[in-house]
């Protein structure tokens, strides 16, 4: 297990994408696979970037545990700001046209679809929420 | 990320080469708007574009709907199998002019 302990704004973002790839290089991990797990570590940190804080800044924690054995990755993200379950959202309605189409909860519905398992949970003041996906193409 | 625009008989190609991401999908923005204005048959081509998040997608429905308004063409081409995956998991291979 490895943490980032930032600054969530999302000025930050490669430094956070740049933590979790280096992790993701060491085991033998497909690139789509790789790019599926960057695009939600980006929906998930630029969310606490935004909506966490409100107006203000804060600090936000990355934990990575890899599986080798198992080729499992594990990243969680924990925040201190106001309670937010971004799984609660509603889904966005994929079937509209392009005209109809609204782009709201875009990012949390690839994050949901790319991932083996999303948890969120609120405890002791901290938003903290994992991330779960196998290695294996 | 970079941007390369080649115009040719009132065709504009803008190359995308990179990671389309929330620090970067600003520019792409800036480019496709600016390329828009000027043309009615604009083309993106993503043949190095090897990474897009939500931020980019939102550019992209943007100036699909931009450009339908002008009453012109928004293609996409050269579109690799990891993006492609994207798109299909977002619905946008169904609703982006992608050849």
């Amino acid at each position: 297990m490895d943490k980032l302990d930032i600054l969530a704004k999302t000025e930050n973002l490669d430094t956070v994408i740049d933590f979790v790839n280096e992790h993701l290089e060491g085991v033998e991990c497909p690139m789509k696979i790789q790019m599926q797990i960057d695009v939600a570590v980006e929906e998930i940190f630029v969310n606490i970037a935004n909506y966490a804080y409100g107006t203000g800044e804060g600090p936000a924690t990355v934990r990575i545990n890899v599986d080798n054995q198992n080729k499992i990755v594990d990243i969680t993200f924990i925040d201190n700001g106001v309670p937010y379950d971004p799984l609660a959202k509603e889904d966005p309605d994929i079937t509209l046209s392009a005209q109809e189409r609204q782009i709201g909860g875009l990012g949390i519905f690839m994050v949901k679809k790319s991932m083996d398992d999303v948890t969120y949970e609120y405890r002791d003041g901290h938003n903290i929420l994992t991330l779960k996906k196998g290695l294996k193409g | 990320m970079t941007v390369n625009k080649i115009t040719n008989k009132g065709k504009t190609t803008l190359q995308v080469e990179g990671r389309v991401d929330t620090v970067t999908a600003p520019e792409l923005e800036k480019a496709v708007n600016a390329a828009a204005e000027d043309t009615d048959t604009l083309v993106l081509d993503c043949e190095k574009l090897v990474y897009i998040s939500s931020a980019g997608l939102r550019v992209l429905l943007s100036t699909h709907k931009l450009m339908t308004k002008k009453k012109g063409t928004f293609e996409l081409i050269n579109i690799g199998d990891d993006i492609m995956e994207i798109f299909s998991i977002t619905g946008f291979a169904q609703i982006l002019n992608i050849k």
